[in-house]
């Protein structure tokens, strides 16, 4: 054999044939290279570098090389050698190979060969023998390095390649074999110990990040639920509840604020339940305090508990910590909002840079419709079908656009019909505004009286419950009119129904406000009679007793005259609405689907007609309904949460059980809409809107926080003319004092404006900046389109489609003269121009 | 009525099934996923070479098993070599709603007929999983969609997609304009077929290629 090969390696030198020249035969030479190597090992990390460059070349090649050796070095291989022999030009071409073009081959295959099989390597490669006497150099360490490297990312990648699963495997074995066994080998000089211990950290780590990897995705709560609603009603439905889950994650830590630095401490630390006036339910009050009527009002017990304003006492700091409880208060109350504005404004950002994906280009409109248009997701025969129908009639849709240039009339009817629409909204959208402040008004007449009845205490509810319940439908139904596709029907719904919510919440507020400012003035009369009463009872006191050192009056604190105690009435009006929301949207989750899916399922057994597929049938799943009462149910908190501690607690639960309930629900009762339309890929709509009453709550809580003053005689800022006043106290008393003139500095309007003024021009800035960018995205897609105009006619060897261009070919001179420029690939519109002018 | 005879149907099918001669053992029926083994090293190579995470392996090899619980051992030790037919997959719950069922199968079996042995099937899984790259996924759709295997979307095979798509409920002209503005849009070397080159340069830029080109197991 040896003969042979010295003998092919000789005629190759003479015969000089190129080795590129025949790149094809070049596997062929590769394999008898193989065949003949007593340690292929190195040859084939040769051939797998290339191959990992050629990135899955052709099959045949890869046979070769997984082939196992041991096989091949039998008598057939030698057969065949023989059989090769006689055939010169491949041999001659192998020779070639080996001397030159796989010089880099051969270093490898002696490092690694020298050990076993000195003999014959050095007969082997007659080319660059000298190189093998030395145990192992730098430069093949660095290259065998480089090998291990190469294989290292063939591993990492090798799930990316399309190959078939059997040879995946194949593949990765042997890279690993050849990793393992090489990476230890590397490590022969002096740093060994320390590359095995990176080796083993490498690995340790890898696997520590896949486990890693496999906890976080089993973190995510309730992934399989979403994902089997998303399943049978498609995305749209399942952006809600992921919505709804980003809610709860965000409320859990409000929650976790609210409970851990307000309400543990006061029960834990401050004073126990009727100590003093403010903890301690009046006499007056005391006979009905436990009623249950009275308890779902949260009056009574409830009233006067640690979920409220009022209960807060105003001691400094309370325990053996000396935790500041109002200063925390105050803290929490604003770091609510700060949070919540942070975590939504990053959130929105992070979706943006997901990116949109509405806006459908036209580009590849029937393409992308016949190759994406199908969810491989859909497991649900009834789904599928919809998505069947939904496909046929996007396709109509678009072949309708495409034959025939929209007709005007249509175009004026829809105009028309649009318009009616917009004008029937606003219409009821401004009735339902003086409904409710007509309410309003009379709730603050009731207000005074006493023989009310049930109706009459809950009357603002109900009007605002029933509201809720008949215009969303209405404005479905005169939504119709106007023929949108369904996402952006769905958000014009979404904003319709905000801007009927939002008038009822700020009606709400206002009337709350009226209600405040009466309360304030009552208190004020309270506050001066009860002062009064006190110096009344000090002279008293003294006089009678010659003494100066007056003690309080011996009063039970239930006994004391308190005031109306504004914050805790506001606190207990956002709770009670909260809890009504709650019950309403429970009720008609139970009534409208449960109940309307119990009956059309099993009257239709005993019906005239067909409950299923005619009038009833199953409720749909009103994504805009549910998405707009999470999030004015989220502004309630926000606004509440300052004066009702508690309201966080109770709106964590409601997620909780709105998340299973709801779940349940979905897939028990409803079924999927008629038209299932893909939800945006971002959820930025939702995030906008909360935004929008994020901002909206912020005000009034800021308004109270800076202008009204606290009430007197109760809750944590009792005594203090504004509630800001705590941190005024804080730091004039906690603080050194070089802080608080630091403070008061930072504080001066000279400061002050020019940072706001910078702001506002750091803001300017990078939106003129990001406008930039989008003005040359815009630039760059033209581009990017006639490009690919350019590229299309160049193939097509048709002349341009820009009418500017065609034009000013037609305006050279003497153009009967010239024949047709040649195209050239990468050619652009002015050397085309240069290059007819030329001519 | 109709329910009952759907279910009297499928009893049937599968009755004929058996009868083509495998053995009905009543007892394997349910298997028990935690008596599913695996040796380490395959594992290890199967996460390696897929997109899966171990207990998702064991899921699949679950679905596996349950597909056909008479052909499939549960001891996957030895690595044995089984292939279950395409017939069975296909009424997976998870393709079985899918026009392109019989396709998806066809390209992921190494015979293309559809027969597919676990490798391939976690393979099919993996690359229709959410992680798979853009690249990876377009490869393999443009394998489906070409229903003739030559390599090439012809209009026939546009034809073929579109009705599987749309149940045949759009008139031939309609096919025929729908699948002429296709070829219009995507190719670009003018030779009236897509080539994969067209085909990939279509589909990345697809919006909603990644998000509907997924299959959750």
């Amino acid at each position: 054999r040896r003969g042979n090969r010295r003998q092919a390696g000789g005629r190759g030198g003479v015969k000089g044939r190129g080795r590129g020249k025949k790149p094809a035969s070049d596997d062929d030479d590769d394999e008898d290279d193989e065949e003949e190597d007593e340690a292929p090992r190195g040859r084939r990390g040769a051939n797998r570098k290339k191959l990992a460059k050629k990135r899955g070349g052709n099959d045949d090649e890869d046979e070769s090389e997984d082939e196992p050796p041991k096989r091949k070095r039998g008598g057939a291989a030698n057969k065949k050698k023989g059989g090769k022999a006689q055939d010169k030009e491949t041999k001659g071409k192998k020779g070639d190979g080996k001397g030159k073009g796989k010089g880099k081959g051969k270093d490898d295959d002696k490092d690694k060969k020298k050990k076993k099989k000195k003999g014959d390597s050095s007969s082997d490669s007659n080319s660059n023998s000298s190189e093998e006497e030395e145990s192992m150099s730098e430069g093949e360490m660095a290259r065998l390095m480089e090998e291990v490297e190469e294989k290292k990312k063939l591993i990492a990648n090798i799930r990316n390649k399309p190959w078939r699963m059997q040879r995946r495997l194949k593949l990765l074995k042997e890279a690993q074999e050849f990793v393992d066994k090489f990476e230890g080998a590397l490590g022969k000089g002096k740093g060994r110990k320390w590359y095995a211990y990176k080796v083993m950290m490498t690995k340790k780590w890898i696997k520590f990040q896949r486990d890693f990897e496999n906890f976080r995705t089993a973190c995510i709560p309730w992934e399989r639920k979403i994902k089997e609603v998303e399943s049978h009603f498609g995305s749209s439905v399942a952006s809600y509840f992921i919505f709804l889950r980003w809610m709860y994650g965000m409320n859990l830590v409000l929650f976790g604020f609210t409970f851990g630095l307000v309400v543990i401490p006061e029960v834990l630390m401050g004073l126990p339940y009727g100590s003093i006036p403010r903890k301690t339910v009046p006499r007056a009050e005391q006979d009905t305090a436990q009623d249950y009527s009275v308890l779902m009002d949260f009056n009574g017990y409830c009233k006067y508990s640690v979920l409220f304003y009022g209960y807060y006492n105003d001691q400094r700091t309370v325990g053996v910590l000396k935790f500041r409880l109002p200063l925390s208060y105050l803290m929490v109350g604003i770091g609510t909002f700060g949070y919540s504005l942070m975590l939504v404004i990053r959130t929105m950002a992070k979706n943006a840079d997901v990116g949109g994906g509405d806006g459908e280009d036209s580009d590849f409109t029937f393409a992308w419709k016949m190759f994406t248009s199908w969810d491989y997701l859909i497991g649900n025969a009834e789904t599928a079908d919809n998505k069947y129908a939904s496909i046929t009639t996007s396709f109509k849709e678009s072949i309708v656009d495409e034959q025939e240039n929209q007709k005007d009339e249509n175009i004026h009817l829809r105009r028309f019909l649009r318009v009616l629409a917009n004008f029937l909204i606003t219409c009821s959208l401004g009735g339902s505004g003086y409904l409710i402040y007509f309410v309003v008004k009379r709730s603050q007449e009731f207000a005074t009286r006493d023989d009310l009845s049930w109706y009459e205490k809950n009357e603002m509810e109900i009007v605002m419950s029933l509201l809720g319940l008949v215009c969303p439908p209405l404005f479905e139904t005169i939504a119709e009119l106007e023929d949108y596709h369904p996402r952006i029907a769905l958000k014009w719904q979404l904003g319709r129904i905000f801007a009927l919510f939002l008038g009822n919440l700020y009606t709400f507020l206002f009337a709350l406000f009226d209600e405040v400012n009466t309360k304030l003035e009552e208190e004020q009369s309270i506050k001066n009679a009860s002062i009064w009463a006190m110096k009344e009872y000090y002279a008293n006191y003294s006089r009678l007793m010659n003494d100066s050192e007056a003690t309080p009056p011996p009063m039970d604190p239930a006994d004391v005259i308190r005031g109306p105690c504004w914050e805790t009435a506001v606190g207990i009006e956002f709770v009670k609405l909260t809890v009504s929301d709650i019950q309403v949207s429970y009720l008609t989750i139970l009534i409208g689907d449960f109940a309307r899916a119990v009956i059309v399922r099993f009257l239709n057994y005993c019906w005239c007609w067909d409950l299923e597929a005619g009038f009833p049938s199953y409720g749909e799943f009103d994504i805009s309904g549910n998405v707009l009462g999470l999030v004015f149910n989220q502004g309630m908190i926000w606004m509440g949460a300052f004066y009702a501690p508690g309201l966080v607690g109770i709106n964590v639960l409601r997620l909780l059980s709105s998340m299973y309930y709801q779940c349940w629900a979905v897939m028990a009762t409803n079924v999927p809409h008629e038209r299932v339309f893909k939800a945006s890929k971002s959820n930025n709509f939702y995030m906008g809107l909360l935004l929008l009453v994020l901002f909206l709550s912020l005000l009034p809580v800021v308004y109270t926080i800076m202008t009204l003053p606290p009430s007197f005689d109760c809750g944590p800022f009792s005594g203090k003319d504004k509630m800001f006043d705590i941190i005024m106290e804080t730091i004039d008393l906690d603080l050194p004092a070089f802080m608080g003139t630091l403070f008061s500095y930072a504080a001066n309007p000279g400061l002050i404006i020019p940072a706001v003024l910078l702001m506002v021009l750091a803001i300017y800035y990078l939106n003129s900046v990001s406008e930039a960018y989008q003005n040359s995205n815009m630039e760059l897609k033209k581009k990017m389109k006639m490009a690919r105009d350019e590229e299309k006619n160049r193939r097509n060897n048709a002349d341009t489609t820009n009418q500017v261009m065609k034009d000013l070919e037609d305006l050279l001179p003497n153009r009967s003269l010239i024949p047709p420029a040649p195209p050239e690939p990468g050619q652009n519109y002015i050397l085309m121009i240069a290059l007819t002018f030329k001519a | 009525m109709i329910l009952h005879r759907c279910v009297i149907v499928s009893i049937l099918c599968k009755f004929r099934l058996h009868l083509k001669g495998f053995v009905i053992m009543f007892s394997a029926i349910k298997p028990s996923i935690q008596s599913i083994c695996f040796s380490h090293a395959v594992f290890l190579s199967l996460q390696d070479c897929t997109f899966f995470t171990r207990k998702e392996i064991l899921r699949l090899h679950g679905r596996y098993h349950e597909l056909a619980p008479h052909l499939v051992p549960m001891d996957y030790t030895n690595e044995p070599d089984c292939k279950i037919p395409l017939a069975l997959i296909v009424n997976m719950p998870e393709l079985k709603e899918n026009p392109f069922r019989n396709r998806i199968v066809e390209s992921f079996s190494e015979d293309g007929m559809g027969n597919l042995s676990f490798n391939e099937f976690v393979d099919m899984f993996s690359v229709l999983s959410e992680m798979a790259p853009r690249e990876l996924k377009a490869i393999y759709a443009f394998k489906i969609y070409d229903f003739n295997v030559d390599n090439y979307l012809c209009k026939e095979d546009l034809e073929k997609t579109l009705n599987k798509l749309t149940k045949e409920e759009l008139t031939p002209e309609e096919v025929e304009l729908v699948c002429e503005k296709t070829i219009e849009e995507a190719d670009l070397d003018g030779d009236h077929k897509l080539s994969f080159a067209d085909f990939e340069n279509m589909i990345s830029r697809a919006p909603d290629f990644l998000s509907t080109f997924h299959i959750r197991i």
